[in-house]
């Protein structure tokens, strides 16, 4: 039975606006790709076909903040960076999320030294914190779908004050 | 007579006096100079027509620590016409952190030589734009000295607020 059949029985449904616009948002959450260093291609990979993201409705790599409304942070971030990124996550609209994706960018990874910031939550809200060095492809699909699960959840409400996201650890 | 022991009897000819003092590691020929003549040395290599070490390969410093000459500066230099390498030290005192620029041989030294500038604190003189490569420009600090921490002095590069 597919969408025809159920709209010929039923002319309406009913729902909350919070839902339909937690849905509507989760199916198109557009990612603004903060490629820094490898976990990049990886990233690239999951847009490619053989992954393909635009299956989770998030195709539209957009290379403005404007229009983003996920920002995955793909690589090492150094101190001289980290004013970058915080300014492109300044100027995304909210609502807004966060994918630390990769050793480096959740806690510096292998680079343990004097240039390179040990977790870029000393300076972000992130969401997600993604294993791996580089993570998989498949890994990076996971953390979306679990976003897509959290912006789902989201009510309007819960941005009257300042977001204070909870984190999700995989 | 091949190329090493032309290369040695030239420089030993234009640099009388014992300036000179040449060392040899696994067919590696270094001549180590005092910082007075380096520049000077570094263009005779590149204009003598029988030498013509034309292509500066690499710029570095080293860090001895405890020595009385506390940096060397090191100069890798390749000479296309006889396919040959030879390294160029001199040593820097620990007073006075500052060597002449070799810019004015090899135009390719400026990067080279800010980099150093910025990862041990030598002083280029005359060099055109000695300004820090990779560390932020209100950095106060040197990271390749020996004396510098791995993780760095905490509070010396601010990150943004989270807000």
């Amino acid at each position: 039975m597919g969408l025809e059949a159920k709209l010929k029985q039923d002319g309406y449904m009913t729902t909350t606006i919070d839902a339909i616009v937690g849905w509507a948002r989760k199916s198109s959450v557009w990612p603004m790709p903060m490629g820094i260093s490898c976990c990049a291609i990886e990233m690239m990979a999951v847009g490619g076909p053989k992954y393909d993201i635009a299956r989770f409705g998030s195709e539209v790599m957009r290379f403005t903040p404007r229009q983003c409304d996920l920002m995955i942070v793909a690589g090492t971030v150094t101190y001289k960076m980290s004013k970058v990124v915080r300014m492109i996550y300044d100027q995304m609209p909210e609502p807004k999320w966060v994918i630390a994706m990769g050793a480096c960018t959740s806690t510096g990874g292998m680079y343990r030294s004097y240039s390179v910031v040990q977790g870029i939550d000393q300076f972000l809200p992130v969401d997600i914190y993604l294993a791996g060095c580089p993570p998989r492809p498949d890994n990076l699909l996971n953390a979306l779908m679990l976003i897509q699960e959290k912006i789902g959840k989201t009510r309007a409400r819960d941005y009257d004050d300042i977001k204070q996201p909870e984190i999700i650890s995989l | 007579m091949d190329f090493k022991e032309l290369l040695k009897n030239v420089l030993t000819e234009q640099f009388p006096g014992g300036k000179l003092q040449f060392s040899e590691f696994t067919d590696e020929l270094t001549v180590t100079v005092s910082r007075d003549i380096y520049v000077e040395f570094c263009a005779f290599l590149k204009t003598d027509e029988r030498l013509a070490f034309v292509l500066l390969e690499d710029l570095t410093a080293i860090d001895w620590a405890t020595r009385k000459s506390r940096f060397t500066v090191v100069a890798h230099v390749f000479s296309i016409a006889n396919s040959s390498r030879l390294k160029v030290k001199a040593p820097v005192d620990d007073k006075d952190f500052s060597i002449d620029t070799v810019t004015t041989v090899w135009q390719t030294a400026n990067w080279h030589e800010r980099e150093v500038f910025d990862m041990y604190g030598i002083i280029f003189k005359n060099h055109p734009d000695l300004r820090r490569m990779y560390m932020p420009e209100e950095f106060a600090y040197h990271p390749l000295r020996k004396e510098f921490p791995l993780m760095g002095i905490p509070g010396s590069l601010p990150l943004p607020k989270k807000s």
